[in-house]
């Protein structure tokens, strides 16, 4: 499946170098990866390993060092509104309601009041918050804001979505619920995710690939399909083969890099 | 389930008011008292150290609460200062207001411009940075030179005074904007020149509000020494004028009346914060 021709994402012999206090920090070295339409692909490995810079990259954020990030094979010059980014600290503008905040897009991008207005319904009644479209992010818990986050990318007509440890802050039940929320989003819709965790578990129950990563310079270390048919079961005897499996992958790089 | 549990977290705050009137009626008389009993002690001892001494400086509170029913209704002393309240207070609100209002016309531009230009604000914010220690009061005899004795003198002074404390909170909320806004509104469409009015400005509104505070306050502060520059009407000119006829209590309604009326404006300062920024949690 990877060699598939014509990508939605595409990273080739990307490398990132920063300039912190004076010192070339090298966050991500040649990195390669070919993401298709309407797949679920997760990037895992422990910090420093550059997960969150190659998302920022396909975000538009960072540009590379050395080589070229494309999207349907063109290059990425910026952030836009085909590629929706959510992040782990919600960036929610705190002075828009729920409302107000799923609306940015659209109005932003000049779509008229009406089609707007329907569009702001819709994704508020898809993520269930029809109670809340007049509160302020403050007003919300942690689960409802990324809840909010998430409709607002989706509706601005993002064709992919990265999430940066979208669930990294919420409690254990709260993660739960909104992860089998956004599979069935994904499924529903054919979203193209690129998900950045650092929990196996997470990976695996959602990922259709998981990128494993490692630190020190970040790189791409190797890539694993999850064939698990859905909806998957955590506790399940293949679920926990492929957590050992990973798990140990990670700690040999901890291992090798204390060895 | 979890979405219940959420709500139900979140819904406290509308399941609250059922609970609430039992504490809120005692704290809503609760906090009228408590912030009562300071200044009736103050007006105790006042009146202790006062009253009845010949030769006292002071007046006792008594002679200043006739004073003040004179100076606003007249018909006790029929002195130059009965009933003249309304002319001097009319006077200073409005170089106080019109003083103000200019200051936050310039300030809040220019803030804006400090805050997001690198070019304007590598121009500007040296000078400013400069001149920002030099008191209001130092200004004095430059502004009656400039502006001659009289009213336009106190009206530049007022608008000085107000005008640092709204620029420089403007130019904070305008350097603090939280930079994952940014991003959020630029990976949503709204790009350059958009986010300046759907993000820049929105975001730096609570730091601005502020900002409006401090300089209203400023300028009450200020409208006295404006005032002493040789102007016949408003609060600063009648306990100047007071003072040289050793009308001490006159001196003292002065001083409480500019206490009300700087306190009143800062209250509907803040309703119209309130109001306006109910998405702020500093606010609301």
């Amino acid at each position: 499946m990877p060699d598939t021709p014509n990508p939605i994402l595409e990273l080739r012999g990307v490398s990132k170098q920063f300039e912190l206090q004076g010192q070339r920090v090298e966050a991500l070295r040649d990195a390669h990866l070919r993401v298709h339409k309407g797949e679920f692909v997760c990037l895992i490995g422990a910090s420093g390993c550059g997960k969150s810079t190659l998302l920022r990259i396909v975000a538009g954020f960072e540009s590379p060092t050395v080589g070229e990030a494309l999207m349907w094979g063109m290059p990425i010059a910026g952030p836009g509104p085909e590629r929706g980014m959510v992040f782990q600290d919600y960036g929610l503008f705190p002075w828009l309601t729920v409302r107000g905040n799923i609306a940015f897009g659209p109005q932003s991008r000049g779509r008229p009041a009406a089609e707007v207005k329907d569009t702001v319904e819709r994704f508020i009644s898809l993520v269930g918050l029809q109670r809340f479209a007049d509160a302020y992010p403050h007003q919300l818990s942690g689960g409802m804001k990324q809840r909010v986050a998430i409709a607002r990318v989706l509706a601005n007509d993002a064709e992919v979505v990265l999430m940066d440890e979208p669930f990294g802050a919420l409690d254990a039940m709260t993660r739960e619920r909104l992860q089998d929320e956004l599979l069935e989003i994904w499924q529903r819709t054919g979203l193209t995710v690129l998900f950045v965790t650092h929990s196996i578990e997470e990976a695996i129950f959602l990922a259709d690939r998981i990128v494993v990563m490692s630190p020190s310079p970040g790189r791409i270390e190797s890539e694993t399909a999850v064939l698990l048919p859905r909806p998957r079961d955590v506790v399940a005897a293949d679920f926990n083969d492929m957590r050992g499996r990973l798990s140990q992958q990670l700690h040999s790089h901890h291992g090798r890099k204390a060895a | 389930m979890s979405l219940l549990l959420e709500a139900g977290r979140a819904a406290p705050a509308a399941a609250e008011p059922a609970s609430k009137p039992r504490a809120g009626l005692l704290a809503r008389l609760g906090n009228p008292l408590l912030a009562i009993i300071f200044p009736l002690g103050v007006l105790a001892i006042w009146h202790f150290f006062t009253y009845g001494q010949k030769y006292s400086l002071i007046p006792p509170p008594s002679e200043v609460a006739v004073a003040l029913y004179d100076l606003t209704f007249g018909g006790i002393f029929d002195d130059a200062f009965s009933r003249t309240l309304h002319v001097h207070l009319l006077a200073s609100l409005s170089r106080v207001y019109g003083g103000f209002a200019i200051a936050a016309a310039v300030a809040i531009p220019l803030g804006l411009l400090i805050g997001r230009v690198a070019v304007v604000r590598r121009v500007l914010d040296p000078t400013l940075q400069v001149l920002r220690p030099i008191p209001v009061t130092a200004w004095l005899p430059l502004a009656m030179i400039m502006f001659g004795l009289g009213p336009r003198s106190a009206f530049f002074l007022v608008c000085l005074g107000a005008f640092y404390p709204i620029l420089v909170n403007t130019i904070f909320g305008v350097r603090s904007v939280d930079p994952r806004l940014f991003e959020a509104a630029s990976m949503l469409g709204c790009q350059d020149t958009a986010q300046f009015y759907r993000v820049v400005l929105p975001a730096s509104l609570p730091a601005i509000f502020t900002g409006l505070r401090l300089g209203l306050g400023f300028a009450w502060v200020v409208i006295v020494v404006g005032e002493m520059t040789g102007v016949q009407t408003g609060l600063g000119a009648i306990i100047m004028e007071a003072r040289q006829l050793s009308r001490t209590e006159i001196v003292i309604c002065g001083m409480i009346v500019i206490g009300i009326a700087g306190f009143i404006s800062d209250r509907l300062v803040m309703l119209l914060g309130k109001r306006l920024l109910r998405w702020s949690p500093n606010f609301a």
